[in-house]
């Protein structure tokens, strides 16, 4: 983010120093929990002063996370926290600020806000924890449910079909675009490390269970049989390369179509062989086109992306919003009052 | 009916005939341009020292079908020697550019009245656009019932502004100004305003400069040397309180006190709305102030507005957004959070007709009890009312000084007439105007930081922001525990707190200047408005009083807190009459707060309350008690 580090004031920060006095109430074996820690845990690195953080959340939840970080926070309405957030900034362009949202906050009350700030590229880290269910309302299916979905308010199973946030990000225009899940901390808290870095709207869907209402949505994803084929972790100018070992395997694109293919550990073409067709899918997370492929890989004929999909450099809103308040500034000259309310045409009225 | 005198008689100005006031309408199709010949004329009467107050009436539509009765756009405007509170209930001088203005407008016109027609447009297909089967202009009827001028508006244009090389369409076009300029002759008012004006806007259009000040002097010697006019009048300046004046719309007005306030209160001021009529003009007008310190933002939705207005407030900032009825609805949810955050928000609601999209274009006070009480739960705010077009400005102000001061929302109900109307303003030294106060927190907390210790005066609370280190605290929408902030769901402390909340609006009331009382401070009959009725109930209840009548009247600007002293007034006084341009939600908070048995006088048309009609409630009611 575009604070610098003033290392005075953040100096000696721990961990415990950003564990407000709040006792933590997400129900015991919660994803939140560790999400929460691996933020606790990423902050002090930063050297941002506890004083210019900023926690905005909607409602849910994941939104109930502001109340436990001893920086400033905000525990807005249904969905809106990313339009709070633009208001803050707007008014102190120097916070480093964060919307912690959900599946229902941001992609269902809140889909209209979240669509506008990634379009405007504010400078914020959004995290949205998606854990697929709503959990504060007691189990109904949310707007990433998979469909037919049995829950209580569609003890037939659901009917819609979800919508990806990594897909709605890259459609919005998104500059950042992570996937992370709360079982791998050290994934989670690198992936947090790097949105922060970026300058923009940074959007990391963080992969949450809920053991209470959809125990095991992400289990193919974090169990030891079967994580290790599940998933392909991204690594910038690397091929895309999953599986476990000995069944290594690779992606490999034919035209728009990907494909998996062998995989000999250290080569960057696929096994099969050479020749500029047969080159290996290397990721480029400065490419929004290829960000927008790997959006598409879905289980289970595919793996699934983690990490970085996009990083652009992109004008950002607040920037761009003060650099023209700057140059009208210099242009006009600094606000005369009386001139403004004297306006075009006056006239005076004497004393008779 | 008109009066004949012998030529050129009328061009000496000595020979004018001398009028108090006069009230004039400019009615034409949508692409006529009456809206600027309105407010052009309205800058020569105000050029020449008159009062005056103006409506503007269009259509929703942007471009309407031409000579349809529902694409007639219309600017009405009365100026006058005395102090001018009101457009005007009935009309003295009507110009129709078309069979469908006349038809839209002539039930307004006195009989006798001057009637101006283009001739030119009352042809076949505009007569029967407008529902006409004989062209009206060859009824004798109408001549003898107006003072009937049917003049051939479009070809003397065309005339005047031969050789220019002006296409047919952009000759046409002129033609207002062609009746600007006779207009002006007739009333005697000057049109060097117009030419200078004229000279700005096209500056880089000499062709089309010149076209529009041949039409406008043309019209002008039309109307002096053709002899058809029998009268011309002259209207003296009023007489103002001294100072320097402008022309003012309440639009305009509200922005400029938002933009002083935060001037004043030496903060950036972030402006979040969706454009929405009748309120978008208050977003355009702040977007140009950028060097003020005011970040505008045209957000998403009308919630993304609210939302981003709670952030800036949040910041530290003056969080302001402007909207109409149906936008207000959908920032009910943000007041909420507002009121429960207690963070200083502002919320102008420019009330228009409804409800859902009702009339964009036209008036209404119908949001008043959405304002008090349009939230879930218990969630009271400062609501408040400017009286005319140019006190838009000092409201603005206020609310902005209220809620910084109080750390609570306050909404600022303006209305169509008043955004639309326009006035002589006196511009003011902001020097004179009221400090901002901001509720400063401790420069650190000894121990833990309590976001909800108040001020035990104001019971505010303190205005930490994000960047004051040693004040890191969370707040949010659920019930704070007092003075720690904390999440609380114990009983007595949300009684508490539903009760401190309501307190610290109450104690605003302290902030309220006592009450002008029109006339009496008691006896039978007070009349109580509200908004932007002001003017005509001011004018009823004068003209009711000096044919010796016993009423007064009293104004509110405060809705909420109610000023201290009404309660008291209207105890005073054996009946109250409260005309509203509602079904009658002044009349019930009165009726809830004093249990006083008010009656209602409502007319909910999307316009101005008359003069007449109210002047006739009151005499009614007076009647009834002198019966009784």
């Amino acid at each position: 983010m575009s604070t610098a580090a003033t290392p005075a004031a953040s100096g000696g920060l721990s961990k415990k120093d950003f564990a407000s006095d709040q006792e933590v109430r997400w129900c015991p074996g919660c994803g939140d929990y560790a999400i929460l820690s691996a933020v606790q845990r990423v902050l002090p690195e930063l050297g941002i002063p506890r004083e210019k953080i900023v926690f905005i959340s909607g409602i849910g939840c994941s939104s109930r996370f502001p109340y436990y970080m001893n920086t400033y926070g905000f525990h807005t309405i249904h969905g809106r926290a990313p339009a709070i957030a633009t208001g803050l900034k707007l008014a102190n362009p120097e916070l480093t600020v964060f919307v912690v949202t959900g599946d229902g906050d941001g992609l269902s009350i809140g889909g209209n806000h979240l669509m506008h700030v990634l379009r405007r590229n504010v400078d914020l880290t959004i995290l949205l924890f998606n854990n697929r269910i709503y959990g504060l309302t007691k189990g109904q299916y949310s707007p990433t449910s998979e469909q037919g979905k049995v829950t209580k308010s569609t003890p037939y199973g659901s009917i819609d079909r979800p919508l990806d946030p990594v897909r709605v990000a890259l459609g919005a225009g998104a500059s950042f675009v992570a996937r992370t899940i709360d079982r791998n901390l050290p994934h989670l808290q690198e992936t947090l490390r790097r949105a922060v870095a970026h300058r923009g709207t940074s959007f990391v869907e963080i992969y949450q269970n809920c053991n209470i209402y959809n125990d095991g949505a992400f289990a193919p994803l974090t169990d030891k049989e079967t994580r290790e084929a599940a998933v392909v972790e991204l690594v910038h100018g690397r091929p895309l390369v999953f599986g476990r070992p000995g069944e290594r395997r690779a992606l490999r694109l034919r035209g728009l179509v990907p494909e998996v293919v062998p995989y000999a550990e250290g080569s960057t073409s696929g096994a099969e062989g050479g020749g500029a067709d047969g080159g290996l899918w290397v990721h480029d997370e400065h490419d929004r086109r290829l960000a927008l492929l790997l959006a598409e890989l879905e289980p289970p004929a595919m793996p699934v992306p983690m990490g970085v999909l996009l990083d652009l450099e992109a004008p950002e809103f607040i920037a761009a919003h003060m650099e023209q308040e700057r140059r009208v500034t210099q242009t006009q000259g600094p606000g005369d009052l009386e001139r403004l309310l004297r306006g075009p045409e006056t006239w005076t009225v004497r004393e008779s | 009916m008109t009066t004949s005198t012998s030529p050129g008689a009328s061009s000496s100005r000595g020979e004018r005939t001398p009028l108090v006031s006069a009230v004039v309408r400019f009615a034409g199709d949508s692409g006529d341009g009456m809206q600027l010949t309105g407010s052009q004329f309205a800058h020569e009467v105000a050029w020449a020292g008159n009062d005056l107050a103006t409506l503007p009436t269009f259509p929703a539509e942007i471009r309407a079908p031409a000579g349809t009765l529902y694409g007639v756009s219309s600017f009405q405007i009365q100026f006058g020697s005395v102090r001018v509170l009101t457009p005007g209930d009935r009309l003295d001088a009507l110009v129709a550019m078309n069979p469908a203005a006349l038809k839209v407008h002539l039930g307004d016109l006195e009989p006798g009245g001057l009637l101006i027609v283009n001739r030119n447009a009352f042809d076949q297909r505009n007569l029967a656009r407008a529902g006409y089967r004989d062209n009206p202009l060859e009824d004798p009827a109408l001549a003898e019932r107006y003072r009937l001028h049917a003049i051939e508006v479009s070809r003397l244009t065309h005339e005047a502004v031969a050789g220019l090389g002006l296409g047919h369409k952009d000759a046409e076009r002129c033609k207002n100004f062609f009746c600007l300029g006779l207009v002006s002759w007739v009333y005697g008012r000057p049109i060097e305003p117009t030419i200078e004006w004229l000279q700005r806007r096209f500056a880089r259009e000499p062709a089309l400069l010149e076209a529009n000040r041949r039409a406008l002097l043309a019209g002008h010697a039309f109307a002096e040397t053709a002899e058809i006019f029998g009268e011309a009048y002259r209207v003296e300046p009023a007489v103002l309180p001294p100072g320097t004046y402008r022309r003012i719309s309440g639009n305009q007005a509200l922005a400029l006190g938002l933009v002083t306030a935060a001037v004043r209160a030496g903060r950036p001021l972030l402006y979040g709305s969706y454009p929405i009529t009748p309120a978008s003009d208050i977003l355009h007008e702040m977007a140009r102030h950028r060097n003020f310190g005011v970040r505008p933002f045209q957000a998403e939705d009308e919630i993304a507005a609210m939302g981003a207005a709670i952030g800036a407030a949040f910041g530290g900032a003056i969080g302001v957004c402007g909207t109409s009825g149906p936008g207000l609805a959908l920032k009910a949810e943000g007041l909420g959070l507002a009121v429960m955050a207690e963070l200083p928000v502002v919320v102008i609601d420019v009330q228009r007709g409804g409800p859902s999209t009702g009339l964009p274009t036209r008036t209404e006070q119908a949001d008043l009890l959405q304002a008090l009480y349009g939230r879930n739960s218990e969630a009271p705010l400062i609501v408040l009312a400017p009286a005319t077009p140019g006190e838009c400005f000092q409201m603005a102000y206020e609310a902005v000084r209220l809620a910084l001061k109080y750390m609570v929302p306050a909404i600022l109900l303006s209305d169509g007439y008043l955004a639309n109307g326009s006035e002589p303003w006196r511009i003011p030294d902001p020097e004179e105007l009221p400090p901002i106060e901001v509720q400063q927190p401790p420069a650190a907390a000894a121990g833990r930081f309590a976001p909800y210790a108040r001020d035990e005066r104001t019971l505010a609370r303190p205005w930490a922001v994000p960047g004051m280190p040693g004040l890191e605290h969370r707040i949010g929408g659920l019930e704070k525990e007092h003075i720690s902030g904390n999440v609380s769901y114990d009983p007595d402390n949300h009684d508490l707190m539903v009760r401190l909340r309501e307190e610290k609006v109450r104690r605003a009331a302290a902030e309220i200047p006592p009450l002008e009382v029109q006339g009496e401070d008691a006896g039978q009959l007070l009349v109580v408005g509200w908004g932007s009725t002001y003017g005509a109930i001011r004018v009823a209840v004068e003209r009711v009083r000096a044919r010796g009548r016993a009423v007064s009247a009293v104004h509110l600007r405060y809705l909420n807190p109610l000023p201290p002293d009404l309660g008291p007034l209207l105890g005073r006084f054996r009946r109250v009459l409260v005309p509203e341009i509602n079904r009658g939600q002044l009349r019930r908070v009165l009726r809830a707060e004093f249990g006083c048995d008010a009656v209602g006088f409502h007319r909910v048309r999307g316009m101005p309350l008359a003069v007449g009609e109210i002047e006739q409630a009151i005499e009614a009611l007076l009647d009834g008690e002198a019966g009784a």
